[in-house]
């Protein structure tokens, strides 16, 4: 062996130690890698393929002979839809390989795939499995879609899809900026929803102020109904009226400042008189039996079968109960009754905004054939599809022409009117999902609405959440534009 | 014939260990890896942050109250669970009133039992947490339908009351896990031989005492493991699913059903904070290696040969 090293066997030498290190070096190094190679993969390579001819007809360059990935979350509005703008796809580029799939699982299909950086083309990031928006944004995960809205819409080519599209779309799309990373497929009404039948039996319409709306509870109360009921086991429903509510109560301001995360903003005088109005409802005796064990499937379920008058919820709650929903049910949907008359915004002021969020991948192989599918997917033909198939009304803003809408999507389209400029897009549920479902949504408003906790103690505790959120460096924070 | 010994076991463990090693072993290495580091679980880039992720767990009352429950959860199921399934496995087998013929004999209709008691182990356990949950569900739910039946008019919410349901999840554990004990104990109580109790009975032993002084002694072999396998259900997969599917939120109401397990799910999956998630998957092995020492050193008795 050396002799310069280790002379007569005397231990250790110099040159023996660095040899050794290096080799425990060369077993370290590549452990060290496989150890973070395995489960979060690798990056992945970045191949895009070529883009096609740009043209009149083909305004984002797509590859006519490229594959096409897309998957679809399989839920309340099922996959027709989504189907039937494929096959326009498959027809617009004939030589295009076009896989589709539908998935209830989004997340479990595709984090891996995510992490493995070979992502499909377009999916639809919807459902309980959704992957968190604020993660994907934050570490740049998506395309910036741009320049699918500055292209021109298929049926006017004089106007850009971002012309086509309905208020609020492409601001809810954008997290950090200019860039817009999500375009929301579905438009979704957020209130008070009803049968007008039901009121019609008492003799009663919508209430306009918070005084009818109890009185009228009061009176549904002697008839055995219940005025109100929601799903106690998903609480975070309670927001889809509640916050209109404190919007309407106190101006946009105060929910903006919730969303952002700003100090005392739960404080605000507008959230306290909010809360206790929907204390009172408790307090009185105005809640459904029962309703702090039910589902969003029980308490509708009781709400479509006469024993409760009103329940929060958004425009779906029409296609996911429409096996249960009477023919007469004449099923509408109010916005947020006036507290009095300082309210800063008038009666109608409403929740409405973007559901279906499609997202491109940054490290899709095709973005160009995922951003050529949107704007299929967002012309009038395929709007009109979507609406005739889900009940539910699209982000193009339009394409109700021509085609009969049902009790719900019609009440929809009307409130929306009535609302005119005065709708409100509160942004916590796609924000700070864990702040909004778990923390406000079951921990504070469930107890309070369940009567176990105060109006006031509530307010404290959603404050403190809220500050945590804002304080915790390991969530990505979000403010208004 | 010593020559080669060693190479010829070895050869016979390197297919197992390697398997044992690629698929147990080294996920565990790899989860204690990932709770050092700030992984989203969404994106292939993080970094190494250190301590970072348990000081945050710690200072995490979720993560206390989860520990909480998980705790409660895997020193309670084991004792009703196996105590139950103690109690009706005595009686299918040796607890029924002596007949001719032979020295101890189960109630009567204990072949029809065994095998009422084996179902609920036939059923998924996310069919069991769909079924209870209609069951509880407290306007039309069948336990509530019962009890207005029979004249109570203030019915609990039951899964929706924070006093309740953790409770009642524990109940629905215990209704689908004890079948399959009864079934072990069964077997196990089979294989001592009659002439025991021929001979406690002769002495003028009570039931009683023959259950504390023959069977349990004999079968405690079959209950250690028993406690120690109950304890991991609770702690891992069916204390999950079970509050998964059925509490409300799921974890509320306001955490009052939260479970390790749960936590760590829905850090990785709802919240994107896969190297948290990793962080208090330790904490559970730990908490549940901590439980099978436990057992073990506690249940540790000299064993009887028979």
């Amino acid at each position: 062996m050396g002799s310069t090293s280790a002379q007569n066997n005397e231990g250790l030498g110099r040159r023996d130690l660095i040899k050794r290190s290096a080799a425990l070096g060369l077993i370290a190094v590549p452990t060290m890698s496989f150890l973070s190679a395995c489960a979060s993969g690798d990056s992945g390579t970045d191949d895009k393929v070529e883009k096609g001819e740009k043209s009149e007809k083909n305004p984002l360059a797509v590859n006519g002979s490229a594959p096409l990935e897309i998957v679809i979350f399989d839920g309340g509005f099922g996959t027709k839809y989504a189907e039937d703008a494929r096959d326009v796809y498959k027809k617009t580029y004939p030589e295009a390989q076009v896989k589709f799939s539908a998935t209830q699982k989004i997340q479990s299909v595709l984090q891996p795939r995510f992490n493995g950086g070979t992502p499909p083309d377009l999916i639809d990031n919807s459902g309980a499995q959704q992957m968190d928006m604020g993660v994907l944004v934050g570490k740049k995960q998506l395309t910036d879609l741009t320049p699918l809205l500055d292209a021109p819409s298929i049926d006017d080519p004089a106007k850009t899809v971002r012309d086509t599209l309905r208020p609020g779309i492409v601001e809810m799309g954008q997290f950090d900026g200019d860039p817009v990373w999500i375009m929301y497929y579905a438009y979704t009404v957020y209130g008070v929803w009803y049968s007008q039948t039901a009121l019609d039996k008492l003799d009663a319409t919508y209430p306009e102020t918070w005084d009818e709306m109890l009185a009228l509870c009061a009176k549904a109360k002697k008839q055995g109904i219940a005025g109100w009921t929601y799903p106690g086991k998903h609480p975070y429903y309670i927001p889809f009226s509640l916050y209109p509510f404190i919007g309407k109560i106190g101006g946009v301001e105060v929910l903006n400042a919730i969303d952002n995360l700003e100090p005392k903003a739960w404080e605000h005088p507008a959230v306290k008189a909010a809360f206790e109005a929907y204390y009172e409802l408790f307090a009185k005796g105005y809640i459904l039996k029962g309703t702090p064990g039910l589902d969003h499937r029980g308490s509708q379920g009781a709400w479509a079968r006469g024993k409760a008058l009103f329940i929060p919820n958004g425009s779906w709650v029409e296609n996911e109960e429409a096996a249960i929903i009477p023919k007469d049910f004449k099923l509408s949907v109010g916005a947020p009754s006036s507290l009095d008359s300082s309210d800063k915004l008038p009666f109608g002021t409403i929740w409405a905004s973007g559901g279906e969020p499609f997202i491109v991948p940054a490290k899709a192989k095709n973005p160009a054939g995922g951003m050529e599918q949107l704007r299929i997917m967002l012309s009038e033909a395929s709007s009109k599809s979507f609406t005739s198939n889900t009940k539910s009304l699209s982000a193009f803003n339009g394409g109700t022409d021509g085609i009969t809408l049902s009790d719900g999507l019609q009440s929809g389209v009307a409130a929306l009117e009535k609302a005119g400029t005065n709708v409100v897009n509160p942004r916590l549920q796609d924000w700070y999902v864990k702040l909004q479902k778990e923390q406000i949504g079951v921990a504070a408003l469930g107890e309070m609405m369940a009567g176990r906790a105060t109006p006031a103690e509530t307010i404290k505790k959603i404050q403190a959440f809220a500050d945590a959120a804002a304080k915790d460096q390991s969530i990505k924070h979000f403010r208004h534009q | 014939m010593q020559h080669g010994k060693y190479r010829f076991i070895i050869g016979f463990l390197v297919a197992p260990m390697t398997l044992y090693v690629v698929f147990v072993i080294w996920p565990f290495i790899q989860s204690i890896y990932y709770s050092f580091t700030d992984w989203t679980g969404l994106s292939p880039d993080f970094k190494m942050v250190g301590f970072d992720n348990y000081t945050k767990m710690l200072d995490d009352d979720i993560f206390w109250k989860s520990l909480q429950h998980s705790v409660l959860l895997a020193v309670l199921l084991p004792l009703v669970t196996l105590g139950l399934a103690l109690f009706f496995a005595f009686m299918l087998n040796v607890g029924g009133r002596r007949t001719k013929g032979a020295a101890v004999s189960g109630v009567r209709g204990s072949g029809f039992y065994k095998i009422a008691y084996f179902f609920p182990q036939v059923l998924s356990i996310a069919i069991v947490a769909i079924l209870f949950q209609f069951a509880f569900d407290p306007a039309q739910g069948m336990i509530n339908g019962t009890l207005k039946a029979v004249g109570f008019d203030d019915v609990p919410d039951w899964l929706g009351d924070p006093k309740l349901a953790l409770w009642v999840i524990m109940a629905v554990l215990v209704w689908c896990t004890t079948g399959f004990f009864v079934v072990l104990f069964s077997a196990g109580m089979a294989s001592i031989p009659k002439d025991f109790y021929e001979a406690a009975l002769l002495d003028g032993a009570s039931r009683i005492t023959t259950f504390f002084r023959i069977t349990l002694p004999l079968l405690w072999d079959t209950v250690q493991s028993g406690w120690v396998y109950m304890g991991i259900l609770a702690l891992g997969a069916e204390g999950f699913a079970i509050v998964h599917i059925m509490s409300v939120g799921p974890g509320g109401p306001d955490y009052s059903t939260t479970v390790l397990p749960l936590y760590v799910y829905q850090s990785a999956f709802r919240d994107g904070q896969a190297g948290y998630a990793t962080t208090i998957g330790v904490a559970l092995l730990i908490v549940t290696l901590a439980f099978a020492a436990i057992v073990m050193r506690v249940g540790r008795r000299e064993r009887l040969e028979f």
